[in-house]
């Protein structure tokens, strides 16, 4: 024990003196490249966003931060290949909502233990969109419409369980309508969802209003609310079901950094501070503005709580939908 | 489209800046496409940090450029050593694998870069004139027109498998049948997964792809050598685009069709170029006046998918730039390059700044154009592929084949994927089964599907649902006809064969 002690002392001693002869150099993380895994496919959302934070991550630690997507079985794939690298510091990844749902589901392989939480930098809420001539002046006047004729109005936006979907049935559950009045179109992601729309072939989907808003634009859509408590700094003319519909009710996807439980603290530290110094340059928030994705950034500690809240939320909601396996 | 914009956007093209990048992109596409196994959209992935630091159109450029040539490049190891580029490639690789092997590989190389790039020009050509129109009509396809799509590019199969009918559908079938494994998207309930995690996310074509063509390959040439030894396949002269002007005129019609399919269901978003060639591979079979050369390396059926193939993929842009719905993967990253540029997809890009679409598009036709000298060198330089000797080639097509399906997903479930396709592949191709509908089925498969479970889940589990809609209904009724046709035809040929009733079987034997 006693030499333990003493080979750590001097261990410590040499390596102050290192530090001081070679300034922060010494055996500081990242030594070599980082490896930032991707659940979802190249080109989405989530992996433009990635890709502009690994870069300017690169930027400040001068090593290379690698983005790798793992895509497939809705994300779980890559999700539980971040929760199970070596928590070394060199793989990490960005993490999404879905991470919260799948122990839910009954999909086995990742929940919220299995990580250490870097940081959020981005959360926006979910629109409700239908054909610009549908005629509903509001969505209060949606939401008579799917009261007042149960099993008629078709909904989508993402595969059943999906956010989009509990965010949808959510909303009618909290509103005191069953939710399985709206009818619910499994898809595989908001754009086929949204060329259905187009083509008249469902009438509600549930998807972020940047998704929507070429469609928007061209006159074919139009993004009644937001399902949020506040109004997106982005939108501001869209107004929430909160204020329209007095409902408290926002599930927020979020897009945030993390790697596999274990993470040595330092690098947990590093890659905070960096993650906070990336969601304040305005390169990043104009780059982010300019897809119509808001940077929303959460430290370390209230990233971990926001992600065990969405877990417990959507839990109930799964549960009252009969999704909870 | 007015002459000023015409002119407004010739100039936004023609700047150094534009140009060097449709240069620089079309030879790093080159570059990937000619690698197997290296796909079209990787390219454009890997593009996409660099576009960061572009202006708008050099960026769009680039990225038209790099896709354009990956996937005619993407037909040259498909030629020379029987492995796929992409999944529309695959429809015809045997076809011209067999062109390689009667020591035509020259021709079949020129094929499909000289046709490529017509194809492409044609494409480019309409986008310019009803770009928007065409957006609006595909903006009208919802799942039951893409069901039917579908089930008419599985169809095609059938056609084109010919003789052996019920050995291609089986093919077709094991292919649909590996398409399910994995999550469904209904549910989310695994399939076939025996509690491995990578299966979950099912079984990509890519790395199937490369072991049914490629590994298989291997293994067979390892087993004809030792029972003889096998011939490489013959050089042939190397004259990069000769004759090729014969075959434009001979098969004009091969041409035209597949280049008009290919933009027009190139325009759907999702579907895209991919079950273009498909069907133009079908198609050209079924109007072909000598069906029977098909599958023995004959450039009609040739001429005309490849030529659709490229034809798709400009189209496939327009619902991107006008609605800002991504038809495939390559379009999707180029729609959040736009929105990251400031550049909005939507119609009112069109209506507002009418030289910006103009001259994404005219960087097609620039990229295409490429395709030509290009594919001089490309074709120049195929010949030092082919007199590689056997023992040096196979070592190399091994690493191509493993670094290809370990690119899919980083991982090395890929390459365990590619060497069990590679052995089925094998055990396939001895028995009579073609390959090609594997792949087919296994690219098809999802879309049937979703599109089925989507379809039924709006009209409420009504079968009738899919006629209701009026696209729908037509659309049904041709793939119901062609399989009535299908039928009756099969029932009179087998009462003319049957002793007694014709002479048909007597002047066979």
């Amino acid at each position: 024990m006693k030499t333990t002690l003493k080979t750590l002392v001097h261990t410590t001693v040499a390596a102050a003196a290192l530090l001081g002869l070679a300034g922060a150099a010494h055996a500081e993380w990242p030594e070599r490249a980082v490896t930032v895994i991707v659940p979802w496919s190249a080109g989405g959302g989530t992996d433009a966003t990635a890709r502009a934070v690994a870069a300017d991550l690169e930027e400040k630690f001068g090593q290379p931060f690698n983005v790798v997507n793992r895509t497939g079985g809705g994300g779980l794939v890559g999700h539980s290949a971040i929760a199970n690298a070596k928590p070394d510091g060199y793989t990490i990844g960005v993490i999404t909502i879905e991470s919260t749902m799948y122990e839910t589901q009954g999909l086995p392989g990742v929940n919220p233990d299995s990580y250490d939480y870097v940081g959020r930098y981005n959360a926006d809420a979910i629109g409700i969109n239908v054909q610009a001539d549908a005629g509903y002046a509001g969505v209060e006047a949606l939401i008579e419409d799917v009261k007042a004729n149960p099993g008629t109005i078709t909904a989508s936006g993402a595969n059943r369980g999906g956010l989009s979907h509990l965010a949808w049935a959510g909303l009618l559950n909290k509103l005191g309508i069953a939710p399985d009045a709206s009818i619910w179109v499994a898809s595989d992601g908001s754009a086929p969802a949204l060329q259905q729309l187009a083509a008249g072939a469902i009438d509600v989907v549930s998807t972020s209003p940047a998704e929507a808003r070429s469609l928007v634009e061209a006159g074919e859509v139009a993004t009644l609310a937001l399902i949020a408590d506040e109004r997106s700094p982005l939108f501001p003319d869209i107004p929430t079901t909160t204020e329209a519909l007095d409902v408290e009710w926002s599930p927020m996807p979020f897009r945030g950094l993390a790697g596999p439980a274990g993470l040595p603290a330092e690098t947990v530290e590093a890659l905070e501070a960096a993650l906070q110094e990336i969601c304040n340059d305005p390169e990043f928030k104009s780059f982010m503005s300019s897809r119509g994705f808001s940077v929303a950034y959460q430290d370390s500690a209230t990233f971990k709580q926001t992600v065990y809240s969405d877990y417990e939320g959507l839990a109930e909601t799964m549960k009252v939908l009969g999704l909870a396996k | 489209m007015s002459a000023d914009t015409l002119l407004q956007a010739l100039t936004i093209v023609l700047q150094t800046d534009v140009l060097l990048a449709i240069l620089l992109g079309a030879v790093y596409g080159l570059f990937i496409g000619a690698l197997p196994g290296l796909t079209a959209t990787m390219s454009t992935a890997l593009l996409v940090p660099i576009t960061f630091y572009m202006a708008p159109v050099p960026a769009i450029a680039l990225i038209v450029s790099s896709t354009a040539m990956a996937i005619s490049a993407g037909d040259m190891p498909g030629t020379l050593l029987r492995i796929p580029g992409t999944p529309a490639s695959a429809a015809y690789t045997d076809e011209s694998y067999q062109m390689t092997l009667k020591g035509e590989a020259s021709t079949a190389l020129s094929i499909g870069f000289f046709f490529s790039a017509m194809g492409g020009l044609v494409g480019a050509m309409v986008l310019l004139v009803t770009g928007p129109l065409l957006a609006k009509v595909s903006l009208n396809f919802s799942s039951f027109e893409f069901f039917w799509l579908a089930v008419l590019g599985l169809l095609t199969c059938a056609l084109v498998s010919g003789a052996d009918a019920a050995r291609g559908f089986t093919s077709l079938l094991f292919g649909i049948l590996i398409a399910t494994v994995g999550l469904d998207i209904t549910t989310g309930s695994p399939r076939f997964v025996f509690g491995q995690m990578e299966l979950m996310g099912g079984v990509s074509f890519i790395p199937v792809m490369i072991g049914m063509f490629a590994f298989s390959e291997i293994l067979r040439g390892f087993t004809t050598n030792q029972s003889g030894g096998e011939e490489m396949p013959k050089l042939g002269k190397i004259v990069p685009f000769q004759g090729i002007f014969g075959l434009f005129r001979k098969y004009p019609f091969s041409f035209v069709r597949g280049a008009s399919l290919g933009t027009a269901v190139g325009a759907l978003p999702g579907v895209g170029g991919d079950l273009a060639a498909w069907i133009a591979y079908g198609m050209s079979k079924r109007f072909s006046k000598t069906p029977e050369k098909y599958g023995t390396g004959h450039p009609e059926g040739l001429i005309e998918s490849t030529s659709s193939n490229n034809a798709g993929l400009s189209s496939a842009w327009i619902p991107a730039l006008v609605f800002g719905i991504p038809g495939d993967a390559v379009t999707a990253i180029a729609v959040g390059v736009l929105f990251m540029k400031g550049v909005n997809p939507g119609p009112r890009l069109f209506v507002e700044n009418p030289s910006m679409p103009t001259a994404i598009i005219m960087c097609f036709f620039l990229a295409n154009l490429l395709l030509f000298p290009l594919g001089f060198v490309a074709i120049k330089l195929a010949r030092h592929v082919l007199s590689i000797p056997r023992s040096v080639i196979v070592p190399i097509i091994l690493v191509c084949c493993f670094l290809g399906s370990y690119a899919v997903n980083n991982t090395l479930f890929g390459v365990w994927i590619m060497l069990i396709a590679g052995a089925v592949g094998y055990v396939m191709e001895r028995n009579g089964f073609p390959i090609a509908p594997v792949i087919l089925g296994l690219v098809l498969g999802p879309v049937l599907e979703r599109n089925f479970i989507m379809s039924m889940q709006i009209s409420g589990g009504n079968l009738l649902g899919f006629f209701e809609r009026p696209i729908a209904a037509f659309l049904g009724v041709v793939v119901c006809l062609i399989l009535v046709a299908t039928v009756v035809r099969s029932i009179l040929y087998f009462r003319r064969t049957e002793p007694g009733g014709g002479d048909a079987v007597h002047e066979a034997q």
